[in-house]
């Protein structure tokens, strides 16, 4: 990159948390429901601020619980709805993203991790990985989940995914962490869509509860519960077919030289960034890194996977936490490669020094 | 660059003027503050980096500059100053001297001088005015700008004080 590097005039300062809440709004949201917890505290701040000049409505719930069951019922009347919250909060919400998308009710749910488990710390964490992906919610339900690793494509994929939750009539989560959603870096925001008056939501949301007035007949009815097997096995076989169609769709990921490559490192969110710099490291050392960086967690990009280089040594999972990502990595490795883990927790971010030196280690023992 | 002090002194403020300037100046630039249950009077440190090209990570582990705007900041950060590095500071506040050979040392009594301007909540924009002169990262031109911007918006009185903080290192 030469020094004649210019970014784009239009770029303002802002935090991370603050830049995805407008965005949101940009994205349509008029609907926010919350309950405070570090490290996301700016965006219910923002949204309390901005929603009401935008026309929308902010509620503090006094619980999780009562957030995503507010968000649910919002979403379920048409309205574009947009809740944020960080690990333990978002352990409470769980239930709700079964409910929601059983009864195929969208909403866009923001989750700026923390490190845990339990209480755990505010410092930034992915040990919510399993939370995010696999869901500790009941049944047979996927909700895409999508990890930014700068400031800028998070904003871009919460805007995006407001509209992909009406498209799919699913939950979508945008998965951040305490980094991402306190730094500051410019950022370009998107221009505001037009959003659907209550009364024109019927024409867009023909499913959506609008009320039917006098005429019974073209009720509508949003629900979760089907008691009859028969009615059930159906819409669990629904829910899939349009699972399959996602992973066909909303699968991305980026990669940096895999194709000829020493080593493969493997990093998502915030740890892809510093992972980055420890590539260029590393080449300065004679040694060729590649990366994959999985945007979308589910669908993960397994396929990605098979561009890797025959004569790379390792596969390396770089996460914070106990290693959770690296079971998507060993299923889409397959055995053909060794996969290793370079890990930190608890709150701790390696440099990207510590990275390169670790990946050497770990490669020496190959 | 580090920049550290106890909560309270404007360091936060000063890292994201300088991240605000890399702007105006079309570079690249991250702001990372410490966060917790922070207090006033508690510690406070941001990194921010600008850059002629993209920036990967937010983080560095040796640093060109650091502004340590009290003693407990100048323990912690000294050690993480690459050798040829830059260390400001306040020496209305830190009465002890640094330890390295292999760093430049610019000692501003940042406090008195903002006593002496009427207002001690002013010693952050003259530290930041001696980190502008010492480091040359952004110009004084650009700085004087978000100066202006920061402050005069609401009250232009402010912009006017801390204008007069940050040139009188100059």
């Amino acid at each position: 990159m030469s020094t004649t590097y210019q970014e784009s005039p239009s770029r303002v300062l802002m935090k991370g948390n603050e830049a995805f809440a407008e965005s949101a709004i940009r994205g349509g949201c008029r609907y926010y429901f919350g309950y405070p917890i570090t490290p996301q505290n700016e965006i219910p701040e923002y949204m309390s601020r901005e929603l009401p000049k935008n026309g929308g409505h902010f509620i503090q719930a006094e619980s999780e619980i009562s957030a995503i069951n507010m968000a649910y019922g919002a979403g379920a009347a048409g309205g574009r709805v947009f809740i944020s919250s960080s690990s333990p909060g978002i352990a409470l919400m769980q239930e709700g993203m079964s409910f929601a998308c059983c009864a195929e009710v969208p909403m866009v749910i923001l989750t700026v991790c923390r490190c845990g488990p339990g209480i755990g710390g505010i410092q930034p964490g992915q040990a919510d990985y399993f939370q995010a992906t696999r869901g500790g919610g009941n049944g047979d339900y996927k909700i895409p989940v999508f990890a930014p690793s700068s400031i800028q494509e998070g904003s871009d994929l919460v805007f995006e995914a407001m509209e992909l939750a009406d498209k799919w009539r699913n939950p979508i989560i945008i998965f951040t962490d305490g980094l991402l959603g306190q730094m500051m870096e410019p950022v370009t925001l998107p221009e505001h869509i037009d959003v659907a008056s209550s009364k024109d939501i019927r024409k867009s949301k023909a499913w959506a509860l609008t009320g039917y007035g006098a005429d019974d007949s073209s009720r509508n009815t949003i629900t979760s519960l089907r008691l009859q097997p028969e009615v059930l096995e159906k819409h669990v076989h629904h829910l899939f077919d349009k699972y399959t169609e996602i992973e066909k769709t909303l699968t991305r990921a980026e990669t940096i030289g895999i194709e000829d490559c020493d080593v493969v490192l493997v990093a998502y969110g915030i740890v892809a960034r510093i992972t980055k710099e420890a590539i260029e490291m590393l080449a300065r050392d004679g040694i060729k890194a590649g990366l994959i960086r999985p945007i979308s967690l589910w669908p993960f990009p397994h396929s990605v996977f098979d561009k890797i280089s025959n004569k790379a040594k390792a596969v390396i999972s770089t996460e914070l936490s106990m290693g959770q990502m690296i079971e998507d990595v060993r299923l889409a490795v397959a055995n053909r490669l060794p996969v290793r883990l370079l890990s930190r927790t608890g709150g701790m971010i390696p440099t990207s020094l510590e990275i390169a030196e670790r990946t050497k280690k770990i490669l020496a023992t190959m | 660059m580090f920049f550290a002090g106890f909560g309270g002194q404007g360091i936060m403020l000063a890292g994201q003027m300088v991240a605000q300037a890399a702007i105006l100046e079309g570079k690249a630039t991250t702001f990372f503050p410490s966060y917790g249950p922070e207090m006033r009077g508690g510690t406070a440190n941001c990194t921010v980096i600008v850059s002629d090209k993209p920036i990967s990570s937010p983080l560095i582990h040796e640093a060109d500059c650091v502004m340590a705007m009290n003693a407990p900041s100048m323990l912690k950060f000294e050690p993480a100053l690459k050798s040829g590095g830059l260390l400001l500071l306040n020496e209305s506040l830190i009465h002890q001297e640094p330890k390295r050979g292999d760093i430049t040392v610019c000692k501003i009594a940042a406090n008195d001088l903002a006593l002496g301007l009427g207002n001690a909540r002013a010693a952050n924009m003259i530290m930041l005015g001696a980190f502008v002169r010492a480091s040359g990262i952004i110009s004084e031109k650009t700085m004087t700008q978000v100066i202006s911007d920061t402050f005069g918006k609401k009250k232009p009185e402010l912009a006017e004080l801390n204008l007069k903080a940050f040139q009188i290192t100059a």
